[in-house]
């Protein structure tokens, strides 16, 4: 993902920019391609919301307090099942573990002596796996005191973006044929998918997500409501025993 | 305990099942960065788990969707999603790639293809 050591170059603007510029470099990097899929897939958040009989400030203010499609998609999707506040907030929370360790290794890039720790809490909220993605390949070779003004640009105009996925893809929900509303629904699946493979760092990862995808179907049918929790646990636990075994035969 | 209520008071229960179980994750991130070793056995194990969690929750939207994804034949499903992967690697695993034309396809298989 990142450069090689050897490798990493700053950009020609970096050259005697102010934190300032680094802001605004950071807002004119966000239309990206990767940013135009999660906005796509926001959209198909917004039009799920919408399915689920959520209202539009309701879906609204669920991606600003979660900023994180897999979590918002089980909040959603445990709203449409009539599940209960403590077994809604117990899944969401087991899907949103996730964030730890995201946050955990990408907040060193952002510490820089300067960034009050109030910022990084900030800055922490508005982490999910496209930003780290975009961040681990772009901070590592800004110069450390241009970072954390490049990510805030960045993630405050994904931020708006996303908020108006949100609201485009409710409005649209109810307006467009049902084919494509589907599509759009189908965007988010496959967008968790791929991005899974695209961050796996080694096998052990790919084979969390093979033992994962065979049991998320299973145990939905055979414990409903405990089933994410249950998948998680025990295909992260059987890939990382795996991985141990085979690392200690 | 019941499920979603409507009105002033979903405000009060989305703070409560969204905010308040996703951001202390965040939050613990931050606080433990200042001096955790990243390539601890813990984190590993941590990652795994949610990237099951993701994985089962893909094939289950998949295999047993709701919503308007539930009116689509099984087949178009699966057949756009691997459509999807297949773009996605043979572009040398650009996600554009893989989640347009598998969201695309979807959509055109249920005009050209329903019976």
């Amino acid at each position: 993902m990142a450069a090689k050591p050897g490798e990493l170059q700053a950009p020609e603007w970096c050259r005697g920019a102010s934190r300032k510029d680094a802001y605004y470099r950071g807002v004119m990097a966000a239309p990206s391609v990767p940013v135009i899929v999660v906005l796509a897939t926001f959209v198909g958040f917004g039009a799920l919301a919408e399915g689920a009989g959520l209202t539009m400030a309701q879906a609204v203010f669920v991606t600003v307090s979660v900023f994180a499609l897999p979590g918002q998609v089980v909040l959603v999707d445990q709203i449409a099942q009539g599940t209960a506040l403590f077994s809604t907030a117990f899944a969401v929370t087991l899907t949103s573990v996730r964030l730890l360790p995201l946050t955990l290794s990408l907040m060193p890039y952002l510490r820089d002596g300067i960034t009050p720790r109030w910022v990084e809490f900030i800055f922490a909220h508005m982490l999910a796996i496209t930003m780290w993605i975009e961040s681990m390949r772009r901070l590592p070779q800004l110069p450390e005191r241009l970072r954390s003004p490049f990510y805030g640009g960045f993630v405050s105009a994904l931020f708006a973006g996303i908020l108006c996925a949100t609201a485009l893809g409710f409005l649209l929900s109810g307006q467009v044929p049902q084919e494509i509303g589907a599509g759009l629904i189908f965007l988010t699946p496959i967008y968790f998918f791929l991005s899974l493979i695209a961050v796996s760092k080694s096998h052990i990862d790919l084979l969390a997500v093979a033992i994962g995808a065979v049991l998320g179907p299973v145990l939905f049918v055979m414990t409903p409501g405990l089933d994410l929790f249950l998948t998680g646990l025990i295909g992260g636990t059987a890939a990382y025993a795996l991985s141990y075994w085979w690392n200690s035969r | 305990m019941s499920g979603f209520v409507h009105g002033n008071w979903s405000y009060l229960w989305l703070f409560l099942a969204g905010f308040c179980a996703t951001q202390p994750w965040r939050y613990l991130g931050v606080i433990l960065s200042i001096n955790i070793r990243t390539d601890s056995e813990v984190l590993v194990w941590v990652r795994l788990v949610s990237t099951a969690l993701v994985a089962g929750l893909v094939t289950r939207m998949l295999l047993l969707p709701a919503g308007a994804l539930a009116s689509v034949p099984l087949e178009m499903r699966l057949g756009s999603f691997l459509l999807g992967c297949c773009m996605f690697f043979l572009a040398r695993k650009s996600l554009a790639a893989g989640v347009f034309s598998g969201g695309a396809a979807l959509v055109l298989a249920q005009y050209f293809l329903q019976p």
